[in-house]
């Protein structure tokens, strides 16, 4: 075997251990039967499958659908721009991008409790407003759907601007110069040659916010405070509490199937494109 | 009288630590071919891009059609851009790129002036195709044609056919002058070929450290150069007791030559076969280095030989 292929080793076996060995676990224990206690037991059956038709399971994965499109949709806004600014920014562009990359700094789980700091009745915006006089009762902010994204959009913005800044990043300036010069004003440019060209940091950056929203957990069960149930907060209720392990196991199967059916069709649909 | 279409007055750009341009006036005749001709890092490509308006200059005026154009930005000029590497965009097909700035100028209903750039251009068939699609020929006539369409008060090209292969360079000097005297549009070229912009121009101007040092026909910048560096930029010289000749214009002789021509002994040091020619590298006795062309069908001289170097005094470059 030549030197090269065995680069990859290290990762074959990462992947080996910690994605292809619990997945196939994951699929067992969707197709087996309820323990009493949690856990497993013969024998094998569908019946996970057939409970996940249940229109009540099926509106969490629409809305959990709706809410990762929500906060994709609301980062691909908020992002362009910041990483149009940044590429554009010459001589203070690391400062930025590091600014970009601060939250990374400290833990996801601390930084969404912080927002439970800032928006609770007693929080820092209630304080402030009710001080100002602005309102007289604290606004009930957290523990709804808006809260949710909001938490959503903040924790994975990094994950859009960084793909997009890189796409941005490598466009030929010359382009942009040219458009000036053919007569489009800066709005016309950005819209009719950076936007295009910077398609694959969208796309990318698109694929990085949606999946990991779709499934998120931590985010609506601290934030949506258990009301807003999405489907990332259903499976793991179903491995405490509900105490269903196959029926966990088939909604994180239904997860898998329909993120890798989606991401599959939109890189086939991408990679044509650029054919 | 001629009309002017482009001048740049007193033209002065400075960047941190740098002079790239150091006070350079032009003016470029309507409707002419123009070259600016220097080695790298002379200014040329800076003057460029200051009309464009992609930079702004220090200090110094550019007019078009007798307007002072400073403070417009790239897009408010009625001047286009032919880039080096022809910056075509690559997510649009060939009409696309040319129908792009009738857009952005809002025009409609230009299908028959687009078939008319592509006709002039060469490149009727191949309009849908994406730049990624063209070969690099055809991508300069796209690039080409995306300017000649918006009929600009000046065409600029930066270097337009540095990335084209020698064979194919040759022929698009050709047709790139065809195309300007066609179009009947003001061409202002950027170069650092000199025989590119000999065979092109109605008038250059040699640009060295960011001064121009001289502006003129081909034939009069190189027969009377004005300065050494024009002499040496525009082709081989031969400085020979402080006149030029140029090489095609130097003989070997074994005797002196009579008949008022000039002549200085010298000992051959190489001769090199170029197939329609040998060029003779010769050590004169004064310790200078000439080279002449000599004829195939010439004697040919093998290095040590004693001859003499003779040229006529008309062919003689005298600079100050």
């Amino acid at each position: 075997m030549k030197l090269r292929s065995w680069f990859l080793l290290p990762t074959w076996l990462w992947m080996l251990v910690f994605f292809a060995a619990p997945f196939v676990i994951v699929l067992a224990y969707s197709l087996l039967t309820r323990g009493v206690y949690g856990g497993v037991e013969q024998p094998w059956t569908v019946e996970a499958y057939q409970r996940l038709i249940d229109p009540l399971y099926l509106t969490i994965l629409f809305r959990s659908f709706a809410m990762a499109l929500a906060a994709t949709a609301i980062c691909l806004v908020m992002a362009f721009p910041v990483a149009l600014f940044i590429s554009r920014s010459h001589s203070r562009k690391n400062f930025y991008l590091q600014l970009v990359m601060l939250p990374f700094w400290t833990s996801f789980l601390v930084r969404t409790y912080a927002w439970l700091f800032l928006l609770r009745d007693t929080g820092l915006v209630n304080t402030v407003l009710m001080n100002l006089g602005v309102i007289h009762a604290p606004l009930s902010l957290l523990y709804n759907d808006g809260t949710v994204l909001l938490g959503l959009v903040y924790g994975y913005l990094p994950f859009m601007v960084l793909p997009i800044y890189a796409t941005l990043e490598r466009l030929d300036p010359a382009l942009v110069e040219a458009a000036a010069d053919l007569g489009a004003r800066p709005l016309a440019t950005v819209f009719r040659v950076i936007l295009p060209l910077s398609r694959p940091g969208l796309v990318a950056g698109s694929v990085l916010v949606f999946i990991p929203c779709l499934g998120a957990y931590l985010t609506p069960d601290l934030l949506g405070g258990g009301r807003t149930v999405l489907v990332g907060n259903l499976v793991q209720n179903q491995f405490t509490n509900a105490r269903d392990w196959p029926f966990g196991s088939a909604v994180s199967m239904l997860l898998m199937v329909l993120v890798v059916v989606l991401v599959w069709g939109l890189l086939r649909r991408e990679s044509e494109q650029l054919a | 009288m001629e009309q002017t279409n482009l001048e740049v007055r007193q033209l002065v750009k400075e960047y941190p630590g740098q002079r790239a341009l150091d006070g350079i006036s032009l003016s470029v005749p309507q409707g002419s071919f123009f070259s600016l001709l220097g080695p790298s890092g002379c200014g040329k490509t800076t003057t460029l891009r200051l009309i464009a308006g992609f930079e702004q200059p220090t200090a110094g005026e550019v007019i078009l059609k007798g307007e002072v154009v400073n403070h417009r930005k790239p897009y408010e000029r009625r001047v286009s851009t032919v880039f080096q590497n022809y910056a075509l965009f690559p997510h649009l097909s060939a009409r696309a790129n040319i129908e792009f700035g009738l857009k952005r100028q809002g025009r409609t209903n230009f299908g028959s002036r687009v078939e008319d750039v592509l006709k002039l251009v060469g490149l009727a068939t191949k309009e849908n195709r994406k730049p990624a699609q063209l070969s690099g020929g055809e991508r300069q006539r796209v690039a080409l044609a995306r300017s000649l369409v918006l009929e600009p008060d000046v065409l600029l090209l930066d270097e337009p056919l540095a990335a084209l292969d020698p064979k194919l360079r040759k022929q698009m000097r050709v047709e790139l002058k065809g195309i300007q005297r066609r179009a009947g549009i003001t061409f202002l070229l950027v170069t650092h070929d000199q025989e590119e912009a000999l065979s092109m121009s109605d008038q250059l101007a040699v640009m060295n450290e960011g001064r121009i040092e001289q502006v003129g026909s081909p034939e009069e910048v190189y027969f009377h150069p004005r300065t050494k560096f024009v002499a040496g930029f525009l082709g081989a010289v031969n400085w020979i007791a402080g006149v030029g000749v140029r090489p095609e214009a130097t003989r070997i002789a074994r005797l002196p030559e009579n008949h008022g021509a000039r002549s200085s002994p010298a000992r051959v040091t190489n001769s090199v076969f170029l197939g329609d020619c040998f060029q003779v590298l010769c050590q004169l006795d004064s310790g200078e280095e000439a080279v002449a062309q000599v004829p195939r069908s010439f004697a040919t001289f093998s290095p040590g030989e004693a001859v003499h170097i003779c040229w006529s005094p008309s062919d003689e470059i005298l600079v100050p």
